[in-house]
């Protein structure tokens, strides 16, 4: 692929990052994904691996939390953005749904859907027919729009955070574990609809989880993190095919072996792009 | 028997005997617990929005009223005199927010309390350059607001009702109203209510926390300008005033550091007790008790309900 094509197809490069939290923990050690243009890209590892640090380093929320990424360039619809404010790259077109949901629980659902338009300028009306949008994806929103967030179930958070970023209108979702604490039904729903969204509305999607199995199943290509690294990387088809990707992430098959750690070859992989 | 006799019945005795004496010690009490309920406002409205308690709000309240006194004696007219001291108070609201509280993000919040330290004190040297230490009449009269008083007569007596307290009672009215509305319809209170509960979703979705900060800083710096002008129409504007401001943190402590209701509530409680228990109780203890019988009954809040009366709900599924 020449370097011309690749950006034009790509919505998102994150070349080589490295991210330091509190000036000395080491937490990404080059991390380099792309997103293609309408894809779903998945990343996959276990806890602690970098998965929500890789996609807060794209979003920008890092710096909330003494994060700073030291090396390497992130660029999303090939602009540089590792100088902007959320704030900015919301307005921009990519924005986060966080993991653990944080929908705002003394806010009826409508208003936590509304903040997700704050960094809008086009007006009532559309913002008012997003709204509508956003009810059909989640009919479930609609029947519950009056209630504090905070009373909602599980799922129905869920379904909030992902409204609510869909009301920014983004072109990208970054998506941490949607199915933490969610039965395995609703899973199936949530991703159900990302699919519908990034069919429909042409979003691309990043989504960080721990459910390997499920992730496969939905996104187009997967990468596996492990200790702030990618160890490896594929079209979701081969990783589920992979044996040790299955041995390591669906269960099955194999013993002994616990990580990619103790599989040399796949160690060297990606270096180049350094 | 007869120190029980002075506690429990004593004191209604003479309630019942003098009820337009009763009535106008409430009144006074109501007075009090608006001005009270003022002031807890702008430390409420900052609290909730970036947790920090802000130890400069008596000092705000004292040098709104001061700027505008001031440009008033300078020779401006009183109504664009007004208009400049909110215009202060916004500039006043957007340095802070660019050279404090920027810079002290993910601090802790004793850190962020300590700057507001700081602040006040930077204030109160700031404000005696500028404007000089003595105190100032409030111009009460060129801002249109009334002056004199009404006498009623009930109960075989007289109520006085001083009409600046009346306007004191509506414009504290229309500024919680007008702050009620801002909050729960627009846009930028919406945000303000998202920033004030979850910090990082807001920043998530893309609400800027500093431009929010600016906003809630400027809307206390309204309120404090107008606590500040009631206050210094009771009395006179002085740098003294910013003690009294502290009388804001049992009311806090009553109503809830979080909830603008509770501000009111609090401050009318606190308002009403203390007028009460001083004129019927008070020459038990020989007098002064309204000096401390707020932070007594906020010690017993503590004790008992230390989320105040409406501090934020504790949201928890079932």
């Amino acid at each position: 692929m020449s370097k011309e094509t690749k950006s034009a197809d790509n919505i998102l490069e994150v070349n080589n990052i490295e991210v330091i939290y509190n000036h000395v923990i080491l937490v990404l050690k080059g991390v380099s994904l792309t997103v293609p243009r309408g894809g779903i890209v998945s990343i996959l590892g276990a806890n602690g691996a970098g998965k929500t640090t890789t996609l807060k380093a794209i979003s920008n929320l890092l710096n909330a939390e003494r994060g700073e990424v030291t090396k390497g360039t992130i660029k999303f619809n090939d602009d540089e953005i590792q100088s902007l404010t959320p704030n900015e790259l919301v307005r921009r077109g990519c924005i986060q749904v966080m993991e653990g949901r944080h929908c705002f629980g003394h806010l009826t659902i409508e208003e936590n859907l509304l903040t997700g338009a704050y960094t809008r300028k086009d007006g009532r009306a559309a913002i008012a027919r997003d709204m509508e949008k956003v009810y059909e994806y989640f009919p479930r929103l609609k029947t519950r729009r009056k209630s504090l967030a905070g009373y909602t179930s599980g799922g129905e958070q869920q379904m909030c955070a992902v409204g609510r970023a869909l009301m920014a209108s983004p072109s990208m979702i970054l998506l941490d574990e949607p199915s933490m604490g969610l039965a395995p039904q609703l899973v199936e729903e949530i991703f159900e609809i990302v699919k519908n969204l990034n069919i429909q509305e042409g979003v691309s999607f990043l989504l960080a989880e721990q459910n390997t199995n499920i992730a496969l199943k939905y996104a187009t290509y997967g990468y596996i993190l492990e200790n702030g690294r990618v160890v490896m990387d594929g079209v979701a088809k081969d990783l589920r095919e992979n044996e040790d990707v299955k041995e390591f992430y669906l269960g099955v098959g194999g013993e002994g072996r616990k990580s990619f750690r103790d599989v040399k070859h796949y160690k060297r992989r990606k270096r180049w792009l350094a | 028997m007869e120190l029980l006799y002075n506690i429990f019945i004593d004191p209604f005795v003479q309630m019942g005997a003098m009820p337009d004496f009763l009535l106008q010690v409430l009144w006074e009490g109501f007075v009090s617990g608006i001005l009270y309920a003022l002031l807890a406002l702008g430390f409420v409205l900052i609290f909730k929005a970036s947790g920090v308690f802000n130890f400069a709000q008596g000092i705000m309240v004292v040098f709104s009223a001061l700027s505008l006194v001031s440009l008033y004696a300078a020779g401006v007219p009183a109504y664009i005199a007004l208009a400049l001291a909110i215009l202060i108070m916004a500039a006043l609201a957007v340095t802070i927010e660019r050279v404090v509280l920027r810079h002290l993000v993910n601090q802790d919040d004793i850190i962020l309390f300590m700057a507001t330290i700081g602040l006040s004190y930077f204030l109160i040297g700031f404000g005696e350059l500028i404007f000089g230490g003595e105190p100032k009449a409030m111009i009460t009269e060129e801002l249109g607001l009334p002056t004199g008083s009404t006498t009623f007569d009930i109960f075989d007596g007289i109520l006085i009702l001083q009409h600046i307290d009346i306007a004191a009672a509506v414009i504290a009215a229309i500024l919680v109203a007008v702050l009620a509305i801002f909050f729960s319809k627009t846009r930028i209170g919406r945000g303000l209510r998202a920033v004030a509960d979850d910090h990082q979703a807001a920043l998530s979705v893309g609400i800027s926390l500093n431009q929010i900060w600016a906003i809630v800083w400027f809307a206390s710096g309204i309120v404090a300008l107008a606590t500040g002008i009631m206050w210094g129409a009771k009395s006179d504007v002085s740098f003294a005033l910013q003690i009294v401001a502290l009388k804001a943190l049992p009311v806090l402590i009553l109503g809830g550091f979080t909830s603008v209701p509770g501000a009111i509530v609090g401050g009318l409680i606190i308002g009403f007790g203390e007028k009460l228990f001083e004129v019927y109780w008070g020459g038990l203890l020989g007098g002064g008790v309204e000096g401390w019988f707020a932070y007594v009954i906020a010690l017993i809040f503590l004790l008992f309900r230390p989320q105040g009366l409406f501090g934020e709900k504790i949201i928890e599924r079932v």
